[in-house]
C-alpha cells in the first residue's frame, strides 16, 4: 500500500502543475478561441525570472512577486503583438503565430539565461513528510494547494464578480457582449495577463522540484493541451480534472508498468477517450450553425 | 497560348531544380537543395490535407518517422534492398493512417490537433524507447541505396550531392505531379468542397468521411517517402524526425509560403530549409529570428508569402 500510495503523491504533485498549465490554456481560448502554445514558455519563465531575482539578493517572495508581475507584462504584450492583429485567421495560422511566440521567448531566455539548469529553495524545507508509510516534500503540498486555490479563486472570479462575468459573456458571444457594453478588448488583455499569471505562478511552485531551464516550456505546453483537451477545452472544470489525470496516469505508468513509456499511456488515454467522446471529459457537444 | 495551372507549376519546378545548379558555387549546396525537396515532399502531402481538405495534423512526422526508420532497419532485419524498405515503410504508413485515420478524423480543429500530437509522440516514443532495435536517441545507421554505383557503371558519374539533388528532385517533380492531377479531379474536387462545409458537401453527396481518409492516407505515404530519402541520404537517423518540432516544421512551411497551392508550399519548404543555413552565423539568434518570422508572415500576410508577392507583382503589372 504504501507504494501505491508513494505513486499517487508524486501523480497530484505533477497533476497539480498540469491542472495549473492547462487552467491557463482555458482562460486564453475563453477568451478569445485561441490555443496558446506558448503557454509553457509562461511557466519557464515564471520560474527563471524568480531564479535571476533570487539570485540578485531579493528575497524568494519578492522575487517571485516580480517574475509573476513581468510575466503577466510579456503575456498581455503577445496578445497586443501578436494574438489582436491576426483576430479570425484560421485554426492552422493562429497554432503557428503561438508557437512561433513560444520560440521567440525560449530563444530570448536562452541568449539571456544560458542554457545551464537553475533552481531555488524550496518553501518550506526539503524534509519530507511521512504520511502512512510513504513519504511527500512540502513543496508538492505547495503545488498541489497553489492548483487549488487558483481554480477556487478562478471560480468566485467569474461567478461572483462583474468583470468576471464580463469575461464569461465575451466567452459565449463576443457581438452579443459589445452589445451590452462589455469592452472586449479589456477582457482579452485581462485573460492573457491572467493566464501568463497562472502559468508563471506553476512555475514558481513547481522550479525547486522540477529544477528549470530555457527550454522546459515545451514539455510544460503540451501536457498542458493535452489535460485542457482530457478535460474538454474551455471548461475550468476540465482543465483541472484532466492535469490531475493525466498526472496521475503518468505517475502509476511509471510506478507498475514502465517510466519510459509513462508519456505514452497518457497519450494513449487521451487517444481512448477522445474516440468515445469526440469533445472531451466535460466539453460539451458543439453544434454547427449552416 | 493559355498554360494550365498545372502545366505551369510543373514547368517552373523542373526549369528551378535543372538550372539552380549553374548558380551553385561549390558542391555544398547540392546538399542543401536535396533537403529542399526532401522537405518539400512532405509539405506537399500536407498540402493535400490541409489546404485541399481543411483538415490539421500535428504529428506527420510519426510517419516521416516510420519511413525513415523502415529503410534502417526492414535492409537489415528482413534482407530487403533499401529501394524496398522504402515502399514497406510508405506501405506501413499508408496503413497506420489508415487504422488511426478511421476514428481520429471525426475530430475537429484541436481536438484533431491533440490527437494527431498524440499519435506523433507516440511513434517518436517507441523510436526513442526501443534500444535494441532503434539504438534509442542516439540514432542508427542507414544502408547505402546503391543506386550511385549503378549509374556509375552505366556511365553516369555523378557526386554524392548531386545523385542526391537530382533524386529527390525528381521525386519531388513526381509527388507535385499526382498532387495536382488529384487537385483537379472529381476526388480534388470534393476535398475542397469539404473544406468549405462538409455539412454542405455531404448534402451534395460527397461521402466526407472516406475522403478525409484518403487525404490524410496520401499525406502520411508523403511524409513517409520524405522520412525515407532523408535516411538513405543522411545514411544516419534519430528519432528526432519523428519528434514533434519536425512535425511543426511541415506544418509551418506549407502554410508560411501558402497552403492554397503546391508551389507556394515547396517555396516556404525552401525558405525555412535555408534560414537556418543563412543563420549559421548569428546561431544564437536562430531561434528568435524563426519565431518572429512565424509570427510576422502569419500576421502580416496571412496568404502565405508566395501568393502575397505574387498578388504584389501582378498588382504593379496592372
Amino acid at each position: 500500500m504504501p507504494e501505491l500510495l508513494q505513486f499517487l503523491f508524486s501523480g497530484v504533485t505533477v497533476g497539480a502543475v498540469y491542472a495549473l498549465v492547462a487552467l491557463g490554456f482555458t482562460i486564453i481560448y475563453n477568451a478569445s478561441d485561441v490555443v496558446n502554445f506558448a503557454q509553457g514558455e509562461f511557466v519557464m519563465l515564471g520560474g527563471m525570472l524568480t531564479f535571476v531575482c533570487h539570485a540578485a539578493g531579493l528575497p524568494l517572495p519578492l522575487a517571485a512577486l516580480i517574475a509573476i508581475a513581468a510575466t503577466s507584462a510579456i503575456g498581455v504584450a503577445m496578445n497586443k503583438l501578436a494574438i489582436e492583429p491576426a483576430r479570425g485567421a484560421p485554426v492552422v495560422s493562429l497554432i503557428i503565430i503561438t508557437i512561433g511566440a513560444s520560440i521567440f521567448i525560449r530563444g530570448g531566455a536562452q541568449l539571456l539565461f544560458g542554457k545551464q539548469i537553475h533552481s531555488f529553495p524550496a518553501f518550506s524545507g526539503d524534509t519530507p513528510l511521512r504520511i502512512g508509510g510513504a513519504t511527500i516534500l512540502p513543496q508538492s503540498l505547495w503545488v498541489i494547494g497553489g492548483a487549488v486555490v487558483v481554480f477556487v479563486g478562478l471560480w468566485l472570479f467569474f461567478t461572483r464578480t462583474l468583470t468576471g462575468r464580463a469575461v464569461l459573456a465575451t466567452s459565449n458571444n463576443r457581438l452579443a457582449a459589445q452589445l451590452v457594453g462589455i469592452n472586449t478588448g479589456f477582457v482579452m488583455t485581462l485573460s492573457f495577463a491572467l493566464s501568463a499569471g497562472i502559468g508563471a505562478l506553476a512555475g514558481v511552485l513547481a522550479t525547486p522540484i522540477t529544477l528549470t531551464s530555457y527550454d522546459v516550456g515545451l514539455a510544460f505546453a503540451l501536457k498542458g493541451f493535452a489535460a485542457a483537451m482530457l478535460g474538454g477545452m474551455g471548461n475550468p472544470k476540465g482543465a483541472l480534472a484532466g492535469g490531475f489525470l493525466l498526472g496521475l496516469i503518468e505517475a502509476l505508468t511509471a510506478g507498475y508498468l514502465s517510466s519510459q513509456y509513462k508519456d505514452a499511456a497518457a497519450f494513449v488515454v487521451i487517444l481512448l477517450v477522445l474516440f468515445f467522446m469526440p469533445q472531451g471529459l466535460f466539453g460539451q457537444k458543439s453544434v454547427d450553425r449552416v | 497560348m493559355r498554360v494550365s495551372a498545372k502545366s505551369a507549376t510543373l514547368l517552373v519546378l523542373v526549369v528551378l531544380i535543372l538550372l539552380s545548379p549553374v548558380l551553385f558555387p561549390s558542391g555544398y549546396y547540392y546538399r542543401v537543395g536535396a533537403l529542399i525537396f526532401v522537405n518539400a515532399i512532405a509539405v506537399t502531402g500536407i498540402v493535400i490535407l490541409t489546404g485541399y481538405a481543411g483538415q490539421i495534423s500535428l504529428g506527420h512526422a510519426g510517419f516521416a518517422g516510420i519511413g525513415a526508420y523502415a529503410c534502417a532497419l526492414a535492409p537489415v532485419h528482413l534482407g530487403l534492398h533499401p529501394s524496398l524498405a522504402m515502399i514497406l515503410g510508405a506501405a506501413i504508413s499508408a496503413v497506420l493512417a489508415w487504422l488511426v485515420g478511421r476514428p481520429i478524423l471525426r475530430l475537429k480543429g484541436y481536438y484533431l490537433g491533440v490527437a494527431t500530437l498524440g499519435f506523433g509522440i507516440l511513434v517518436s516514443m517507441v523510436l526513442n524507447n526501443e534500444r535494441q532495435l532503434t539504438g534509442g536517441p542516439d540514432g542508427m545507421e542507414v544502408p547505402d541505396l546503391g543506386l550511385r554505383g549503378l549509374l556509375k557503371d552505366a556511365g553516369l558519374d555523378l557526386t554524392n550531392g548531386q545523385f542526391w539533388y537530382f533524386l529527390c528532385g525528381i521525386v519531388l517533380i513526381a509527388a507535385a505531379w499526382l498532387a495536382l492531377n488529384l487537385y483537379n479531379s472529381p476526388t480534388g474536387r470534393a476535398l475542397r468542397a469539404l473544406h468549405g462545409s462538409e455539412v454542405a458537401a455531404r448534402t451534395v453527396g460527397v461521402d466526407v468521411a472516406r475522403l478525409k481518409l484518403q487525404a490524410f492516407v496520401i499525406s502520411a505515404v508523403y511524409a513517409s517517402v520524405s522520412g525515407s530519402l532523408l535516411a538513405l541520404q543522411n545514411k544516419f537517423i534519430t528519432p528526432d524526425v519523428a519528434g514533434f518540432m519536425h512535425s511543426i516544421e511541415m506544418v509551418t512551411m506549407a502554410v508560411l509560403g501558402g497552403v492554397g497551392s503546391i508551389l507556394g508550399a515547396i517555396f516556404g519548404a525552401a525558405v525555412l530549409t535555408l534560414l537556418p543555413q543563412v543563420l549559421t552565423v548569428f546561431a544564437e539568434y536562430e531561434q528568435l529570428v524563426l519565431g518572429l518570422v512565424m509570427m510576422g508572415v502569419m500576421i502580416f500576410l496571412p496568404q502565405g508569402l508566395l501568393p502575397s508577392i505574387l498578388r504584389r507583382v501582378r498588382g504593379k503589372d496592372e
